[in-house]
């Protein structure tokens, strides 16, 4: 799965920072037909997290209203070098994960 | 002799200049041009990047990448989506660039062909048409190419389907009014492939052509059909001058 992610690698401490990301995912509602008239299976991302330094500072629960390819973005706090790790679930089960470091200083 | 230069390019000139010209890009919002210029929030950038990755991956029995041919894409292929579609002597007949991206797979890497609109080789093709950015069309000087150019220009100009109404009919005589909400560009291929809000997703020039003719109920030519190819050859000539921005992002 391609997902996009930008994040500064650097930052002074006390800096707030924009998190962006942008998820290849079709976001399939579960309420289109395809052309044989049935259902399509739903699948989206329904949860998303951001960990800082193992501690989680981001959550979203992701509903079908959000079209294909969502974009998401946030802010945070520089306050010590580490890690920023992105995680998301969809339907299948399967955690992804990206991860980049911020290095305060 | 100047001023008959002068009137003379103006009967040969068909269509407005460059400067009364004016791209989809800038009909559209504000928010959704920043949407477009931030490679961050332009979701056609993620086929770029599935684009780059196949690039470099050896396909078919050939076992053999683009890059293995092409080098890489940056110097290989800065330019080429802003001159297709081109002549390819082997077919005998004009090719854009999915086609071409396609006769590379038989022909070099002895591959399964693609569907037109499969992801793949809109990644591929969308990767490629990036390294045009910014760079003016400059439609293929082959003459073997000027009476599909002519063909093309007859299709842009025939009425069809249900509602009886050719392409000129909105995009040259109403560019800039509204179908019902939606701005009625003027009809130049700059960007593709796109993303359009509409299909969530990365289409191609003739997806969008199989688009407005259902719209006015006629019966959409096959994608990469030689009648698409000619509109296409058509609307290239027609926009000459204009900078490439694929992948553009339209609502």
């Amino acid at each position: 799965m391609v997902a996009m992610v930008n994040i500064p690698e650097t930052a002074a401490p006390g800096e707030i920072v924009e998190v962006k990301i942008l998820i290849s995912h079709p976001m399939e509602t579960g309420f289109r037909t395809g052309a044989d008239g049935k259902l399509v299976p739903r699948n989206i991302i329904h949860d998303f997290r951001c960990l800082y330094g193992g501690t989680e500072v981001f959550r979203a629960e992701i509903f079908p209203a959000i079209a294909a390819n969502p974009f998401l973005g946030f802010f945070l706090r520089a306050v010590e070098t580490a890690e920023v790790e992105l995680l998301w679930t969809d339907e299948t089960g399967e955690e992804h994960s990206e991860r980049r470091t911020l290095t305060v200083g | 002799m100047m001023l008959r230069a002068a009137l003379l390019t103006g009967a040969l000139a068909t269509v407005a200049t460059a400067e009364e010209r004016r791209t989809g890009y800038e009909m559209m919002s504000p928010d959704l041009r920043a949407m477009q210029d931030d490679e961050m929030s332009n979701p056609g950038m993620l086929w770029v990047a599935e684009g780059a990755a196949l690039w470099d991956t050896p396909e078919g029995e050939a076992g053999l990448s683009c890059a293995d041919c092409h080098g890489g894409a940056e110097q290989s292929m800065a330019g080429v989506a802003a001159r297709y579609p081109a002549w390819d002597e082997d077919s005998g007949a004009p090719v854009d660039l999915a086609g071409r991206i396609g006769l590379c797979r038989t022909r070099h890497q002895n591959a399964g062909a693609w569907d037109r609109e499969s992801r793949p080789l809109l990644a591929l093709a969308a990767f490629v048409s990036r390294q045009s950015k910014g760079v003016p069309i400059t439609p293929d000087s082959d003459p073997r190419l000027d009476p599909w150019r002519d063909t093309g220009r007859v299709l842009f100009e025939t009425r069809m389907g249900q509602l009886n109404l050719a392409c000129a009919n909105c995009h040259d005589d109403h560019a800039g009014g509204h179908l019902a909400a939606a701005t009625i560009p003027e009809a130049h291929p700059t960007g593709y492939p796109q993303y359009r809000l509409q299909w969530e997703e990365m289409g191609g020039l003739h997806r969008r052509f199989g688009n407005c003719m259902a719209g006015v109920r006629a019966e959409p030519f096959a994608s990469g059909s030689p009648e698409y190819i000619a509109l296409e050859l058509f609307l290239m000539s027609r926009a000459a001058g204009l900078e490439m921005e694929a992948p553009a992002v339209r609502p």
